[in-house]
């Protein structure tokens, strides 16, 4: 998949139970880019990714990747078709490997033939998980479980991956380095949207940005007008 | 040393059941009946069409894997999460229906898979081996290995095992989840064919004896612990060991008193099992 496609999030509603979580929402990704998503806790952030992945159906609307609907697709089929998912709390394979876990990323037949270039990829990213292959994903401290979870993602060979607050629970210096990572992955032609609680962050490592609040979108725009906008300020103080 | 041959048969029995709990967290209280089916379907190879018990299995284990996929996938993959209860009673169920077929089949009269070769001994040192047993440990051995290996170096082997870590996170790795637990199931099965024949080659079987087996599987899982097949291994081997002994000092009737005090006492002390993880 070496041409032109996006990602088309056309007024969806999503309901946990009789929870009203996103209410018509519409966000759109564009090959290449790096997107975020903004917003307090419970905004639905979250919710979001994991409607495009999937592990929850939209009850009105339509996702399409590609020209192709995926909003009613189960989440195995989703990943075949080139999207990954960094979720929340890493959710390693505790009794699995590093190396186990890596190779399990590319369980899928897309990504079978390129296993071994992606391993070699995931090591020159995250040279710390090659030394610790043969522990077991457990064992590993937050911020490995969290390069492990990011390296388990690509070997899938994705086109876009979906981060899920990969800075929950670990040091700042550690964050700089995953995000100067996302940046490497991106300009190796991997497309990035992500959800990121630290706002500032967010705005400056994305080139455009949602601003999500109560499951709604209130703001869309380029990173660089977003940071001027009301909106974001208050999100700044968390308001 | 016959409770060492008898316990890598136990070992079997045990795995099957192991394996399905420890990948869906489900207790498979029709294990040992379906396992019975093997001894019959053997049993029906044998007598009508002479065909070795071993050699049958060609044919019984694709179709006990067959049961197994079928059993997962139409009926447990609709339940298995909603808690333990559900799958106990359709396993419950299932239990009950093939001990009233094979009583209504086969009577309740004991049958035996009485080949040549099921009555040989052979003599080392001072005891008498009978070949059965040597049969039974090799076969064992065999099926552990190849369990082993599968789980450890196969895609769908390491795919069973995430998906018993983590569901949600092995969907993220592309794995159709709900395939994946029919497939344990159906591997679960064939280990449960293997364990049938070799029964039925070593002690007569009725049609209820699905219901020893599970209790000796339940035996053996107890006191191996879970999630580890070198500890489903041990276990059998306590446990046939135990036998042996407790037959040998308390005379025939209490041969299985010794295996029960063991398993109440790992229950006790060591919950997990020797070997056991979570």
């Amino acid at each position: 998949m070496s041409e032109e496609w996006t990602l088309n999030v056309d007024h969806i509603d999503v309901y946990y139970g009789a929870f009203h979580a996103l209410w018509d929402l519409s966000l759109e990704v564009r090959k290449g880019e790096i997107v975020s998503l903004i917003g307090a806790n419970g905004s639905g952030k979250t919710t979001a990714l994991n409607t495009i992945m999937g592990l929850v159906h939209p009850t009105k609307g339509s996702i399409e990747f590609s020209g192709k609907r995926i909003d009613g697709l189960a989440t195995y089929d989703i990943v075949t078709l080139g999207i990954s998912q960094v979720p929340e709390g890493r959710r390693i394979f505790p009794d699995l490997t590093v190396l186990e876990n890596l190779i399990i990323g590319s369980y899928t037949g897309r990504a079978r033939v390129s296993k071994d270039q992606m391993l070699k990829r995931v090591y020159s990213l995250f040279p710390v998980l090659e030394e610790r292959e043969n522990q077991l994903g457990g064992t590993l401290s937050g911020g490995e479980q969290q390069m492990l979870a990011i390296g388990r993602a690509l070997m899938s060979n994705p086109e876009l991956i979906l981060f899920d607050e990969i800075s929950l629970g670990l040091a700042p210096i550690i964050v700089d380095r995953l995000y100067r990572t996302v940046e490497q992955i991106n300009s190796e032609g991997v497309t990035v949207l992500f959800v990121e609680q630290n706002v500032r962050r967010s705005l400056k490592q994305a080139k455009r940005a949602y601003i999500l609040k109560a499951g709604r979108v209130v703001l869309g725009g380029n990173a660089e007008d977003l940071r001027e906008e009301e909106e974001v300020k208050k999100a700044y103080f968390g308001v | 040393m016959m409770g060492l041959l008898l316990g890598g048969l136990y070992a079997v029995i045990g795995l099957g059941l192991s394996l399905v709990f420890g990948v869906m967290k489900l207790v498979n209280l029709a294990h040992g009946d379906l396992a019975v089916f093997s001894s019959y379907f053997a049993y029906v190879a044998m007598s009508s069409l002479g065909i070795d018990p071993v050699a049958s299995l060609v044919l019984g284990i694709p179709i006990l894997f067959a049961i197994g996929f079928a059993i997962q996938g139409l009926l447990m993959n609709r339940v298995f999460r909603l808690g333990m209860e559900p799958p106990l009673l359709i396993a419950f169920g299932i239990s009950i229906i093939l001990q009233n077929i094979y009583l209504a089949l086969w009577t309740p009269l004991s049958r035996g898979l009485t080949t040549g070769y099921a009555l040989e001994s052979y003599r080392i040192g001072e005891f008498y081996i009978p070949l059965v047993y040597l049969l039974d440990f090799v076969a064992a051995l065999l099926v552990m290995l190849f369990l082993r290996e599968f789980l450890r170096k196969t895609y769908l082997g390491r795919a069973i095992r995430a998906a018993s870590q983590d569901w949600r996170a092995a969907q993220l790795m592309g794995i159709n989840t709900n395939r994946i637990y029919a497939l344990t199931f159906g591997i679960s099965m064939m280990f449960a064919a293997i364990a049938g024949v070799f029964v039925g080659l070593t002690f007569p079987f009725t049609p209820s004896s699905g219901s020893a087996y599970l209790i000796i599987a339940f035996g053996v899982v107890i006191i191996g612990g879970l999630g580890s097949i070198l500890g489903t291994f041990i276990g059998g081997v306590v446990l046939g060991v135990a036998q042996i002994l407790s037959g040998a000092y308390f005379g025939a009737g209490w041969q299985l008193f010794l295996g029960y005090v063991i398993i109440l006492a790992i229950l006790t002390a060591r919950p997990q099992g020797i070997f056991g993880r979570r």
